[in-house]
């Protein structure tokens, strides 16, 4: 984990829907991360492009300019080492699937939930 | 009722750093979905017809609803992505109908419920 100073993990929320980047960045810093959000894929690659690194990135699957799937194989083509978890309210699996062939860590269903985030803890620091 | 489990999560995320988180929410819920229902009205009215672009705005409002616990909303919306599917355009149009009533329901309820919950503080 990169963390920073204070030793928090660091996430980062990409969504292009106003009440899910609200409501997901609260529930994360409730639940001690630090967060920022971006609106879209590209905009997600770009952070990473400029040198900013994030321990979980919450990526959604549909969105505009760049969608979750080609922002994800972006992120993994460029050696991003990030916990890159899937958050979507889909339910065409091919789409999942191809999602998560992408480079994802899991794929969550959203909204997310304080259990669903503290299952995906416990399984990321076992590894 | 109108509301799920996702709206007491949203309740319990409300803390001194934001005593007026669930309202600051819903009122962001209120700004997208104004815009969100009047693309759809819109497309609905575009000539050829276009259920692709139908569904990717339906899909954008139930996300919008989903993460307010606004199930009712969220169940009609589900009903119209069967009817987009299908191609259906008259389905379409009248559950479209039903989603702008249960939304009108539940901004009504939601006013109802932090008016109380101003008065109850």
């Amino acid at each position: 984990m990169t963390g920073n100073s204070k030793n928090k993990m660091s996430a980062l929320i990409v969504d292009d829907d106003k009440v899910v980047r609200r409501v997901h960045g609260k529930l994360l810093t409730q639940l001690g991360f630090e967060t920022n959000a971006v609106e879209n894929g590209q905009e997600a690659v770009d952070l990473f492009t400029s040198g900013e690194c994030y321990d979980f990135v919450f990526m959604d699957m549909e969105m505009p300019i760049m969608d979750g799937t080609e922002a994800t194989q972006k992120l993994r083509e460029m050696g991003v080492k990030s916990t890159i978890v899937g958050v979507t309210s889909c339910n065409v699996e091919a789409k999942k699937q191809a999602f998560m062939e992408a480079g994802l860590y899991a794929c969550l269903e959203k909204p997310l939930t304080r259990d669903a985030i503290s299952s995906l803890l416990e399984q990321v620091t076992k590894k | 009722g109108y509301l799920d489990e996702q709206f007491i999560q949203l309740e319990d995320l409300q803390d001194e750093a934001n005593p007026n988180f669930v309202e600051e929410v819903v009122k962001l819920f209120y700004t997208d979905s104004a815009r969100l229902l009047r693309k759809i009205d819109l497309a609905l009215d575009d000539r050829p017809f276009d259920f692709e672009k139908l569904d990717d705005v339906m899909h954008q409002f139930m996300g919008s609803s989903s993460s307010i616990g606004a199930k009712r909303v969220q169940r009609k919306c589900t009903e119209f992505q069967e009817y987009s599917k299908d191609g259906n355009f008259e389905g379409c149009t009248r559950t479209f109908q039903e989603v702008k009533h249960e939304y009108a329901t539940l901004k009504k309820k939601l006013e109802n419920y932090f008016q109380l919950a101003k008065v109850a503080r």
